[in-house]
């Protein structure tokens, strides 16, 4: 069949983690904000790949690494449909959807140059108002920030 | 010991409105009280505001406490690039409570969570001035006799005026009427009217200030107008002169009105209105020692007989 035969596009993994369904403008950003560059264990990256739904898509993968949610769900702003695929044995055991944290610390940058995040060596802090629309509200100088305007750090 | 930071007008429940304004009260018959013996009050005013900083440390003074601090910061290591976090730390070695004004927003909710003593915000750039929202809240009061089912006409500068912001969000407890009266360029931001909607707060916007909305009023709060708000000078010479309170004016208003204003003044309410008895802004500063020592005393938990 010819389902079987199909080529992966990315090699498989015996354990660990495939995020997939990135925009793939976003790949490196994904990379940087999971910290992924630091890591030791082997990583694969694919970007530009054929994707039915998304035109094209990029999927990373990492040997023996198993976020914790709060860890994950970093990337929700950036890449809020990616698929998480918990991956033991060579089988997906878990498929899982991220979501955007409640708060979210030290990531997005606050648009207000008199915030005093953008003035002291501090982490930046927004409360999520709206998670469809994404509409972030600053803890510190209470300004509210759309989804189009998010700048991360 | 209770021991609690004031950083926004929200940090306060209804509850803790009324508790603070019985206290001011007490304040108010006899300010002359040594409750804060022995301890002793930072004022760090990173932004110089000299009415500000008199208020409270009167208050401290009259309260029989210390103060320690500045009013000038090019005098202070911060110049030499000290961050906030150090000098709260310093600071935290000596004092027993800090009043702090900072030109940039969010400078108060840092501090209170970096500081083991309670912050009072006197400011923290645009964003908050709680301590006016009480005294504000306060002259109301003391001369309504309530807070509550008050018709309050703000007019002036609803866009930027941080104290028309915070005395919506306090009076929202007590279901006030606003009327709203501002030019074009300076309306009211929708986030507060979407406020006064989820609290059903009753308002009215208007660009016309008419003798017929303050006839209905009992409190006229009014604030400036500022050249530098405007991106088009036409629109400020067509207005400059339309959001002044003349004497005249006042002669059909209810006997209850009172007129507030946050001060400084420079032509908004014109000289013969404070004649008036309904003229009330120089009491309503007299009136921010009083909120200032109740403020104070509440966030040490000092219990007041």
């Amino acid at each position: 069949m010819s389902e079987i035969r199909k080529e992966l596009q990315v090699a498989a993994l015996c354990n660990g983690t495939a995020i997939d369904h990135i925009p793939s403008n976003q790949v490196f950003k994904v990379l940087s904000l999971l910290d992924l560059g630091d890591l030791k264990n082997p990583v694969t990256i694919g970007n530009n790949l054929e994707s039915k739904k998304m035109g094209t898509k990029g999927i990373i993968k990492i040997s023996d690494k198993f976020f914790e949610e709060e860890e994950i769900n970093r990337i929700a702003l950036i890449a809020p449909n990616v698929i998480l695929n918990i991956i033991k044995d060579y089988q997906v055991v878990e498929k899982k959807k991220i979501s955007l944290p409640q708060t979210i610390v030290g990531i997005v940058k606050c648009n207000n140059p008199k915030c005093i995040t953008n003035n002291e060596p501090m982490l930046t802090r927004f409360e999520v108002l709206d998670n469809n629309k994404v509409v972030l509200n600053c803890h510190y100088c209470d300004i509210k920030i759309q989804k189009e305007d998010i700048i991360l750090k | 010991m209770e021991n609690k930071s004031l950083v926004s007008i929200t940090d306060y429940t209804k509850s803790d409105i009324i508790r603070i304004l019985q206290l001011a009260e007490k304040f108010d018959e006899n300010p002359n009280r040594r409750l804060l013996e022995g301890k002793v009050c930072a004022t760090l005013f990173f932004e110089p505001s000299t009415r500000t900083r008199l208020s409270f440390e009167t208050a401290v003074h009259r309260l029989g406490g210390r103060i320690i601090g500045f009013s000038d910061v090019s005098t202070t290591s911060s110049t030499k690039g000290e961050t906030l976090k150090d000098t709260i730390a310093m600071v935290n070695n000596y004092a027993d409570l800090i009043i702090m004004r900072h030109h940039l927003e969010g400078a108060a909710r840092y501090a209170s969570e970096l500081s083991s003593v309670p912050i009072i915000n006197a400011g923290d750039g645009a964003n908050q001035h709680p301590t006016q929202t009480m005294l504000d809240m306060y002259s109301i009061y003391k001369t309504q006799g309530t807070l509550e089912n008050r018709t309050i006409t703000i007019v002036g500068d609803l866009k930027y005026g941080r104290t028309v912001h915070s005395l919506i969000i306090g009076m929202s407890h007590f279901n006030p009427t606003f009327r709203f009266v501002a030019p074009e360029e300076l309306r009211l931001p929708d986030a507060y009217k979407r406020f006064c909607d989820e609290h059903h707060i009753k308002y009215e916007e208007s660009a016309d200030f008419s003798e017929d909305i303050l006839n209905e009023s009992d409190i006229l709060y009014m604030t400036r107008v500022q050249r530098e708000r405007f991106t088009d000078l036409m629109e400020y010479e067509k207005v400059k002169n339309v959001y002044i309170l003349r004497k005249n004016m006042l002669e059909k208003t209810r006997e209850n009105l009172r007129i507030l204003h946050p001060l400084p003044r420079v032509n908004e309410i014109q000289q013969d209105v404070d004649d008036s008895p309904k003229a009330y802004y120089f009491e309503q500063a007299r009136n921010g020692v009083f909120a200032r020592q109740a403020i104070i005393c509440d966030s040490l938990g000092i219990d007041i007989q």
